[in-house]
């Protein structure tokens, strides 16, 4: 399994996806956290779907944060589409046979390449905290957004908890690409699918029917990036709920791929 | 131990209703080149995937190198292949591919660059693969299956793409191998190269076995032909006709008579044309390359 995994990671430190994948972090890091304060007077708005975070707000123990909680559904949204192209090529080149001959035994080549992409997500998720927390200290003052309670004890907590939970969506995004990338064994269809349900078909369904964000895959791990809404609101999924169903959507999903990747003949 | 490399027995596999690999049984003892013939479609490949565990047969049982195919990770260790053509990462060098496969079997990366020399490709190994031509894929690939220092190598079409120069290179890397104890399984459309290089040989057609068993033994079980031409042209229908005179099937053949008989009827067929007042100016006593044995056997062309 660490072999898989040893080798992977020379897979993924090739130069043009690892610096493009860090360049759109970075990029769409400082780029979400920047219009939060830049914005801040914005009658428009200044975060995701035309909502209003107020200085009062930003200026909580969380505040430092907020960029990098609402930058984790865009990080999900990347993992999930490295997680499929990863998985899928090994279908598309033809590459499967060569590492099922290396290494037949077929969990340890998913969960080594799993280890793999949760190392690379990983590094993702620590280059865009870097990023967006930087961005949130430069831009505070000019602002006029206080950052004292950013520093204290309750700032650091929400920054290892915002951390946590943007790891727990990303992975389960990833996962989610993965399931998809070795049951449509193709990256451009693994990835369509993906971000076409997620970006497209999910919305449309909440937005007809708005009870529906309590079911859908991609709101759930959303959800769990942002750290839900506190329990009894009525907008807004509770963190319980979408560790919940998410986890079961992904549990649900790696059960079925994992039992497909070993039975399936591998003759392509 | 087993001295054997490859033994199978009934090995099956169905697709739907079609049968790829219908009861093949066949042995390749160790330290042999054994060539893996049939036409398109015969089920060479389905074989080969099965013996390397990447697909389940429907029945039958087999052994590679003394261990079940059951359990591919107790051989796959000591066995090197490449099938279906090279396959590797197009955005990695030559070098990197086989870093990777080398890391993932667990193997030393020192072995990576003279692999890449061994096979010709010491001065590509850091071009991109994408950038290979379809003879270095070839030679790449040769060098993936050559990774783990393999006791059995399974090569399936080494030689598409490659010139006459990478051709007999891989003939003469092959037969070293074979020389130092290592047994190969190779397919090849390229019969003529199977037949220079083969001491073993497995026929298969329409997913069954037709022939098993040693190149001379096959070679030497087919019925000899003796090609005649006499001085003149209208000598050959009177060189046929002692030839049926004689009891043997005969066909006038580009520009010369195909006696099917065996070789040293060439003497008396000698004398008789020479009674007949026949001059020879050619009388070839031959056995069918493989080849024509193979279109023979399998009922193709």
């Amino acid at each position: 399994m660490w072999n898989v995994a040893f080798a992977e990671l020379r897979k993924l430190r090739r130069p043009t996806l690892f610096l493009g994948t860090m360049g759109a972090v970075v990029f769409f890091s400082a780029l979400f956290s920047s219009l939060l304060f830049l914005l801040i007077d914005s009658p428009d708005g200044n975060s995701d779907r035309g909502r209003t975070v107020s200085r009062e707000v930003l200026g909580l123990a969380t505040g430092g944060v907020q960029g990098f909680s609402s930058v984790g559904g865009f990080l999900g949204i990347i993992a999930l589409c490295v997680f499929a192209a990863q998985t899928a090529q090994e279908y598309t080149y033809g590459t499967l046979r060569n590492l099922l001959v290396r290494q037949p035994g077929r969990l340890r080549i998913l969960a080594g390449k799993f280890i793999a992409m949760k190392l690379f997500a990983l590094v993702m998720i620590i280059f865009s905290a870097i990023i967006s927390i930087s961005a949130s200290v430069i831009l505070a003052p000019r602002a006029k957004v206080s950052t004292d309670l950013w520093f204290g004890a309750d700032g650091r907590h929400a920054l290892f908890t915002s951390f946590i939970n943007i790891v727990i969506s990303v992975i389960g995004f990833g996962t989610i690409g993965m399931v998809l990338g070795l049951l449509l064994r193709s990256p451009i269809s693994a990835i369509s699918v993906g971000v076409l349900w997620l970006l497209i078909v999910e919305l449309l369904l909440i937005t007809v029917k708005n009870s529906l964000q309590n079911w859908m895959p991609g709101a759930q791990l959303s959800a769990i990036a942002s750290g839900g809404v506190p329990r009894g609101m009525s907008t807004g999924i509770e963190y319980s709920h979408a560790l919940l169903v998410g986890g079961i959507y992904v549990a649900i999903g790696a059960v079925v791929a994992s039992f497909l990747f070993v039975r399936r003949d591998v003759s392509n | 131990m087993s001295n054997t490399a490859i033994s199978v027995t009934d090995l099956s596999k169905k697709y739907g209703d079609r049968m790829a690999v219908s009861h093949a049984t066949f042995e390749v003892p160790l330290g042999t080149i054994c060539g893996f013939v049939g036409p398109n479609g015969s089920g060479k490949t389905t074989t080969m995937r099965m013996l390397l565990g990447l697909i389940t047969p429907t029945g039958g049982t087999g052994e590679i190198l003394g261990e079940s195919i059951k359990h591919p990770e107790k051989y796959l260790p000591r066995v090197g292949a490449m099938i279906e053509g090279p396959a590797f990462y197009p955005a990695l060098s030559g070098k990197e591919n086989l870093n990777y496969l080398a890391t993932l079997g667990g193997f030393s990366t020192n072995r990576v660059q003279g692999l890449l020399e061994q096979v010709g490709l010491g001065d590509r190994g850091k071009s991109k693969y994408k950038t290979y031509s379809l003879g270095m894929k070839q030679r790449l690939g040769i060098a993936a299956a050559l990774l783990p220092n393999p006791q059995l190598l399974m090569l399936d079409e080494p030689t598409n793409g490659l010139d006459p120069e990478g051709i007999q290179e891989v003939r003469a890397l092959l037969r070293s191998l074979a020389n130092d104890g290592t047994s190969v399984f190779v397919s090849s459309h390229l019969l003529s190269e199977l037949e220079l290089i083969s001491d073993y040989l497995v026929m298969l057609r329409k997913g069954e076995v037709v022939f098993t068993g040693k190149m001379t033994d096959l070679m030497f079980s087919q019925q000899p032909v003796i090609i005649a031409k006499g001085v003149n042209e209208h000598d050959l229908v009177r060189l046929l006709s002692i030839a049926e005179a004689a009891g043997h099937h005969a066909v006038i053949r580009d520009g010369a008579v195909h006696v099917e008989g065996p070789a040293d009827w060439a003497i008396d067929f000698n004398r008789a044309a020479f009674d007949a007042g026949i001059t020879l100016s050619q009388l070839t006593p031959q056995l069918p390359n493989l080849e024509e044995t193979f279109f023979e056997m399998t009922g193709e062309k």
